[in-house]
């Protein structure tokens, strides 16, 4: 056995770098080719927008802002939230569930890695996404954002993804792969709703305004719409705790379906 | 327990169950450096279960998994392990040569890309998406998967289940060349013909234990035996009393004698009854031949613990 101990490889800082690289390029790639996912994901944000808040009432005063402005703050979530739910849940079902992950996990991939590959590919859909919305929204809405608060509206829904992909990985680390759709849209739909992400939060009935601040995405839309200028409710660091607590709950959520499954393998 | 020192992978003493269903019973078993093992057993006897503990995929309830005297689930380990398991769904929409890419770069000294699409026979394929292939070129690219990282040690669950002849013939030459290569190579099969093409040592599991353990021509002399059908007026009994026969059956008038030798029996028999026609001599296939091994050793079971009952 001693002849075999030596032959250990080094593991290399630069290797591992290249592994993280290489991990989300290939997720990229096998991602960019699903139409199932890069369809839904741009146009349905892209449509509601234009329905919803350029061609019915985008002229309406919401503050200081249009509501063409506030909604490209709300979809602006939406899509960022679609794009994270559905990438990661229905993503790490499918390979968890069909054995794929086992495939990976016997190599001397690090696990990180193929966390790491997917959350870039989704921060990647959210940021294009959230660059359509801008772009009608400037063009058509008649929005008004300097330089400054597009990179920060843009930087706010980016990073504001982690939630909503430590959510995705939640579901993907317990759901079956043939139902990880379904639940994510019977989660996402009206969760977005309540949210005040389709309509603005202060018109929904009081109850239901009660009802949004459990909700993650509520928080994420609120910090979004202070970055486009728009009026908001509650104090932003109440929202950045809020969606810090939320993450941290999902991941253990995720941690725990992911231990629970040893040995399990649909198909 | 001999060349202890060339044990380079082993289960001791492993016991796992899945809820109230107990895939391994106390297996131990030694991978010897350079050899090729062939796991053999039906579906649902742990050979699949006994892979996922030697890769770390899963953690035994009792004994011990040890893969280069350390845990498999170590990184340091799993960059000289390679592993080709079942898949129900394998990513479609990447390429056969991004699939071997991403693979080769989790391994710190890999093949080169044009040894690893040569050593699954997969050259010019290497533009199609995983989706657009047959079977056959799937369970390649899952082969090249395997070996791409340059690994000293290689597990094959089921390589070639549900393939052609001739794909699983090429697929079989590719597993001599890693032997051949000095790579050592555990395999699960329930073919036992794949058994006795490929590997230097077999161990047979059945209901989560080992039956059986020896060299292939052991474990095939186990299970030689032939079938001799024909129409005589002799009964059953006066079949059995020549001796080295093993089960008499009449089946549509025709008596099916099974031996280990055909030879003296028929002798016997043509001197018995010199009218004897309809004369047919088989040698049984390998499945009934796998399952007389399974018999013997659930009554090898059934007497010991008979035994067991009675000095208790």
């Amino acid at each position: 056995m001693s002849s075999y101990a030596t032959a250990v490889p080094q593991v290399r800082f630069g290797h591992t770098l290249t592994i993280y690289a290489t991990e989300a390029k290939y997720e990229l790639l096998k991602v960019m080719r699903q139409p199932a996912y890069v369809v839904p994901t741009l146009t349905f944000p892209v449509l509601f927008y234009v329905m919803f808040g350029l061609l019915f009432g985008g002229k309406q005063a919401m503050g200081p802002v249009n509501l063409a402005t506030y909604l490209l703050g709300t979809y602006g979530a939406f899509g960022v939230i679609g794009a994270s739910l559905f990438g990661f849940a229905v993503g790490v079902a499918t390979e968890r569930g069909f054995g794929w992950l086992q495939v990976k996990r016997a190599s001397p991939m690090p696990p990180l890695a193929y966390l790491f590959g997917k959350l870039v590919v989704s921060m990647i859909f959210s940021a294009i996404v959230v660059s359509l919305l801008i772009v009608l929204g400037i063009v058509f809405g008649g929005a008004h954002l300097s330089a400054s608060m597009i990179l920060k509206f843009l930087g706010t829904l980016i990073i504001g993804s982690l939630p909503f992909a430590a959510m995705g990985l939640a579901i993907g680390c317990t759901a079956a792969p043939n139902s990880a759709p379904a639940i994510v849209n019977v989660l996402f739909l009206p969760m977005s709703f309540l949210s005040g992400l389709w309509v603005p939060v202060q018109v929904l009935p009081h109850f239901l305004q009660q009802v949004a601040p459990l909700l993650p995405p509520y928080h994420l839309a609120q910090l979004a719409l202070l970055q486009v200028g728009a009026p908001t409710v509650g104090d932003p660091w109440g929202h950045v705790s809020a969606l810090a607590a939320f993450t941290v709950a999902f991941v253990v959520l995720a941690l725990r379906g992911f231990t629970r499954e040893d040995g399990k393998v649909n198909g | 327990m001999q060349n202890s020192q060339n044990n380079i992978a082993s289960l001791n003493g492993v016991t796992k169950k899945y809820g109230t269903i107990t895939a391994l019973k106390d297996v131990s078993l030694n991978v010897r450096a350079g050899e090729l093992l062939a796991v053999l057993g039906p579906n649902g006897a742990g050979k699949t279960t006994s892979i996922r503990m030697l890769l770390g995929l899963s953690r035994p309830d009792a004994g011990q998994a040890r893969v280069f005297g350390g845990d498999p689930s170590n990184h340091a380990t799993r960059m000289r392990v390679g592993a080709m398991l079942q898949v129900a769904k394998v990513p479609e929409t990447l390429k056969v040569k991004e699939h071997i890419e991403l693979f080769r770069s989790y391994y710190p000294n890999p093949m080169s890309f044009a040894d690893a699409v040569k050593s699954a026979g997969l050259e010019g394929m290497e533009d199609r998406l995983f989706g657009a292939l047959s079977g056959g070129q799937k369970q390649r690219v899952l082969f090249a998967l395997a070996v791409c990282g340059n690994p000293d040690l290689v597990f094959l669950d089921e390589p070639t289940v549900g393939l052609d002849i001739s794909t699983r013939h090429l697929i079989w030459e590719q597993i001599r060349m890693l032997v051949k290569q000095g790579r050592t190579v555990v395999l699960t099969t329930h073919y036992l013909e794949e058994v006795d093409a490929l590997s230097d040592r077999v161990i047979v599991l059945n209901q989560g234990m080992i039956v059986a353990e020896g060299s292939a021509a052991e474990i095939k002399a186990r299970t030689a035996q032939r079938k001799i059908r024909c129409v005589t007026r002799l009964s059953a009994e006066e079949i059995r009393s020549i001796g080295n026969v093993d089960s008499v059956t009449l089946n549509d008038e025709r008596m099916e004698i099974r031996t280990p030798v055909a030879e003296p029996v028929l002798r016997e028999l043509f001197h018995r009854d010199p009218d004897l026609h309809g004369l047919e001599l088989t040698n049984s296939s390998l499945e009934e031949a796998f399952l007389k091994i399974i018999e013997t050793s659930a009554q090898d079971a059934d007497q010991k613990s008979a035994a067991q009952k009675v000095t208790a």
